[in-house]
């Protein structure tokens, strides 16, 4: 009987196995496998090149810079991107008039296709007819080239991230707050406890649950960040804004060489992993599940 | 009773096996790029259905996939997917790469009448340059540009230069750029002197620099590339020196995308484009402007650019027929006339300006001739064998150097080492 319970439950997994191993691992595998060959050219038939590409990847220049610059805007990014979404949520979450407003204003960013949002920020920083510019040179300041200039290119793209992940963490923040026990907050009153001291010692560590897969998904969205350099800067000037996810598109589609971006895939994945292991086993311990 | 509804459910069926048969159509599907300003998809649509409509036999898709790198990018991802396309208008310098993807095949190949053979003999050979490899044509011309020098005649007219003379060569261009940069009394800008991209795709301003020093980027055979000879280096002396010494240009990167924005809102007195932007320009210019070939320093040069046809391996013998058909079609003079004033895209044989359409046009606006007339000094695009890599270390370095990262000299040396170890395999 009891076999037959498990053939059944097995049987039941069967559909959602099939499409992970189909979907998420054998192309994986295949990936492994593929960073392990030399490139197709010129007629010639993929063969097998042992750790050939990982060792021109050490020797590449460019990916490390990609990397550097990927921590970079990881490390930019997403503290900054979680203590607004956190701030936004605490705001739309008072009893203010116009709030439901204010919620759909910050959410605006997640709904709007990245591509044509892309678009208008590139219009946003042009140097001689964009927006921010206009603004500096009305506060007496001189303009920015923040696309062209190797200094900025990079920290344009977080100002860009920052204000789209924000409104999307917001909303999480937002439930999580509608979901907070209101006697808490009643007896600390009672006590005499000032906000702040309410804010840190109910509030934010109420929110740890959410807290941590907010940061999980924001860190991960850090090294996979591709469609604002398409339109924005193509990872240039100079490679000074390219990150690893487009310089994988570019070795696959523009220089035709799957292998090389095989290995470069390898290595995104085994960060990815080794990001989420560590977030997981350092934080957990700390959120508080109720 | 029912006999005889079952013969004529019969009949009626086949009669519509008949019905079907007799209208098999060949389908084609293309994808096409668009790099420049202008509702082109458009254009292209009306160009087809009127293929269509004199081809009833064939029906064509249609596909605008992006810029250049999306286009290549969609078409060989549909070949890899199954649902190949026959052919597709593509960067005319994917040649080599797409060649050693073994994923087209030439004309020659495919042309049977003496009447195609000559067809393919029709256009421009500056612009059959990059599309001939071995001696066999792989890509046919259709929206081909070569850059050009747009100017404001109403700055010219305000900075006390003649409308009528643009700069002629690399100094006049440096001295007009100085009267022409207008600052506001705190010494900010107000509109700078002269703008050339250096987003998108700085290699092929790049190359009209070179190409004016007397010198070309790389051999016919895509293996060998001359990024360090010192006339190259000293074409990108000046342009870093545009900005660094001269201060008519401003510093950093130049963005492809919204520099003409910049024009069309008198930011800048000048730019270097692609022609493909013409109408564009044209049509939203609130201002008197003018178009003149690239300025000189040893000659005039500018390296031809744009989209060409391929037709696809993966397709059957009608198929390649119908492509045939279908590229003749688009890139006829007629055509190519009609495409030429949508554009600004040049016309792509002698035959297209010989058009009632296109002479009326030049005659009433002579700005659309200036690309044709800058092909006698034109060479062909930067294409090498893995040419996107190639490609890449020179735009970093040309970057570098506008950026002030680094000296010409030594970015150039850099790029020119790498690119040589890349090609000593051909």
């Amino acid at each position: 009987m009891n076999r037959i319970h498990q053939l059944y439950a097995w049987l039941m997994l069967l559909p959602a196995l099939v499409m992970l191993f189909a979907f998420t691992h054998a192309p994986t595998l295949s990936t492994v496998w593929h960073s392990l060959l030399s490139p197709a050219r010129g007629g010639r038939p993929q063969t097998f090149a042992g750790l050939s590409n990982y060792r021109m990847m050490l020797e590449d220049d460019v990916f490390w810079q990609t990397l550097t610059n990927n921590l970079w805007y990881a490390a930019g990014t997403v503290p900054s991107s979680i203590v607004l979404a956190v701030a936004m949520a605490l705001w739309v979450n008072s009893g203010m008039a116009g709030r439901t407003l204010l919620r759909l204003a910050y959410f605006t960013p997640t709904m709007l296709p990245m591509i044509a949002v892309a678009n208008i920020w590139l219009f946003f920083y042009t140097p001689e007819v964009g927006l921010f510019n206009k603004l500096l040179t009305l506060a007496g300041q001189e303009g920015i080239n923040w696309l062209g200039d190797p200094k900025w290119a990079l920290r344009s793209l977080m100002l860009m991230t920052v204000w789209k992940e924000a409104g999307f963490f917001m909303i999480f923040y937002l439930a999580a707050l509608q979901s907070l026990n209101r006697e808490m907050y009643q007896a600390a009153e009672l006590e005499g406890a000032s906000c702040w001291r309410i804010f840190r010692r109910i509030t934010l560590p109420l929110l740890m649950p959410t807290t941590l897969f907010v940061l999980v998904n924001a860190v991960l969205n850090a090294f996979k960040l591709v469609d604002h350099l398409f339109i924005l800067t193509k990872g240039g000037p100079n490679n000074a804004s390219n990150l690893l996810l487009y310089y994988i598109y570019e070795n696959a589609f523009s220089f035709f060489n799957s292998t090389y971006a095989a290995t470069l895939t390898v290595v995104l994945l085994s960060i990815l992993i080794l990001l989420a292991l560590v977030l997981f086993g350092l934080i957990e311990r700390r959120v508080h599940y109720r | 009773m029912l006999r005889i509804g079952k013969r004529l459910l019969l009949v009626a069926l086949a009669l519509l096996a008949f019905g079907t048969a007799a209208q098999a159509k060949t389908e084609l599907t293309m994808y096409y790029p668009v790099a420049v300003g202008g509702p082109l998809t458009s254009v292209v649509d009306g160009m087809i259905q009127d293929f269509e409509r004199n081809n009833p036999d064939v029906k064509v898709n249609a596909i605008y996939a992006g810029n250049y790198n999306d286009a290549r990018v969609k078409a060989l991802a549909a070949l890899k997917g199954g649902q190949p396309a026959q052919l597709s208008v593509l960067f005319s310098i994917d040649v080599h790469e797409l060649m050693e993807l073994d994923a087209i095949m030439p004309f020659d190949d495919v042309v049977e009448t003496d009447d195609e053979r000559q067809w393919l003999q029709s256009f421009y050979p500056a612009l059959m340059e990059n599309g001939i490899v071995n001696g066999k044509v792989y890509g046919i011309p259709f929206q081909r540009s070569t850059i050009v020098m747009y100017y404001n005649k109403d700055a010219f007219r305000e900075a006390g230069l003649n409308p009528e003379q643009p700069p002629k060569n690399w100094d006049e261009m440096a001295q007009m750029g100085q009267k022409l940069t207008k600052k506001d009394a705190s010494g900010r800008v107000e509109r700078w002197g002269v703008m050339i991209p250096s987003t998108g795709y700085p290699y092929w301003m790049f190359g009209a620099l070179a190409k004016q020093n007397g010198e070309v980027l790389m051999n016919g055979a895509g293996n060998e590339v001359y990024f360090n000879k010192p006339g190259v280096v000293e074409a990108l002396t000046y342009w870093r020196d545009l900005s660094a010494k001269h201060g008519i240009m401003p510093q950093g990167a130049i963005d492809w995308g919204t520099l003409r924005q910049n024009f069309m809102e008198q930011k800048t007195a000048i730019m270097w484009h692609s022609t493909g932007n013409l109408t564009a320009v044209k049509e939203s210019a609130t201002f008197d402007f003018g178009v003149a070939f690239l300025p000189a320093h040893k000659n005039y040069g500018s390296p031809t650019g744009g989209g060409n046809f391929y037709i696809f391996k993966q397709s059957t013998p009608e198929e390649r027929k119908a492509a045939i058909r279908l590229v003749r079609h688009m890139t006829n003079p007629e055509q190519a006339a009609l495409w030429s004033i949508a554009t600004g895209y040049m016309g792509v044989s002698p035959a297209s300006y010989e058009t009632q359409a296109l002479k009326t046009y030049v005659a009433d606006f002579p700005a659309a001739a200036v690309a044709r007339d800058q092909l006698q000094y034109a060479t062909a695009e930067l294409s090498t064998h893995q040419s996107g890599r190639v490609r890449k270390l020179l735009d970093d370095a040309i970057q570098s150097v506008l950026n002030g990262e680094k000296q010409p000299q030594e970015a150039l040396d850099a790029a020119q080492k790498q690119a040589e170890r890349i090609l000593s395999g051909y």
